[in-house]
């Protein structure tokens, strides 16, 4: 399945577009986004270490499922405040 | 109460909304723009969010607050975009029967909001470099 994944501040700019999209497995977790993120673009690997995800807009944990449908976001450690 | 801005914060409408003879305690945080941070210049603040989830995180905070303070007012504004020097980036306005409860609110509020809601702050030195601030995370750009 094709999952894209929306960015945000330098996890945007580190990946030169506010998206990615990926090719995963059906029934893959967000463990598995994780890394494969990192392979396809390794200049976010980093920030990935000390990134969350959010699916339709709640956290979820690595070991969450991922839905094709999902809204599905990358969420670098937060600054606002 | 919570909204995302790219208007400055007007503050003075947020206590005026706060304040009512139900409560004997008003408690005002303003998170402002500084110029030193360790001793580098900053000329200006710029914020940006995912914005349907910051609410949502903003909305649930509140929620958790009324729980467990007996609020009167709650209100939480966060400004996007860019934030001059001396201007608030986010105020938390809270009304209580009495001012212990006012105070613990409004600092569980600004530190749970720093710690969960998906905003970011990039800062943009005299120095002529912008940087954006993930905590736990130095030297990202």
């Amino acid at each position: 399945m094709k999952v894209t994944v929306k960015l945000f501040a330098a996890a945007r700019d580190l990946a030169g577009g506010d998206q990615l999209t990926v090719e995963l497995p059906g029934g893959a977790t967000l463990g598995e986004l994780r890394k494969r993120l990192r392979q396809e673009c390794p200049s976010l690997g980093p920030l990935l270490a000390h990134a969350m995800f959010a699916v339709d807009a709640t956290y979820v944990s690595d070991d969450a499922p991922i839905s094709p449908h999902a809204e599905i976001a990358c969420i670098p450690p937060v600054s606002g405040g | 109460m919570v909204k995302l801005t790219r208007e400055p914060i007007d503050t003075a409408s947020l206590v005026d909304a706060a304040q009512s003879p139900e409560a004997g305690a008003v408690v005002l945080f303003l998170g402002v723009a500084r110029r030193l941070t360790n001793g580098r210049e900053t000329t200006e603040l710029a914020y940006e969010a995912y914005e349907a989830m910051a609410v949502k995180e903003l909305q649930s905070l509140e929620v958790q607050a009324r729980d467990r303070w007996s609020l009167a007012e709650c209100a939480i504004v966060h400004r996007l975009g860019v934030v001059p020097l001396g201007e608030a980036s986010v105020a938390v306005a809270v009304a209580c029967p009495h001012r212990r409860e006012a105070f613990e609110a409004g600092q569980w509020l600004i530190d749970s909001l720093k710690e969960r809601v998906p905003i970011w702050k990039q800062e943009h030195g005299a120095d002529g470099r912008t940087e954006w601030v993930h905590p736990g995370r130095t030297n990202v750009e």
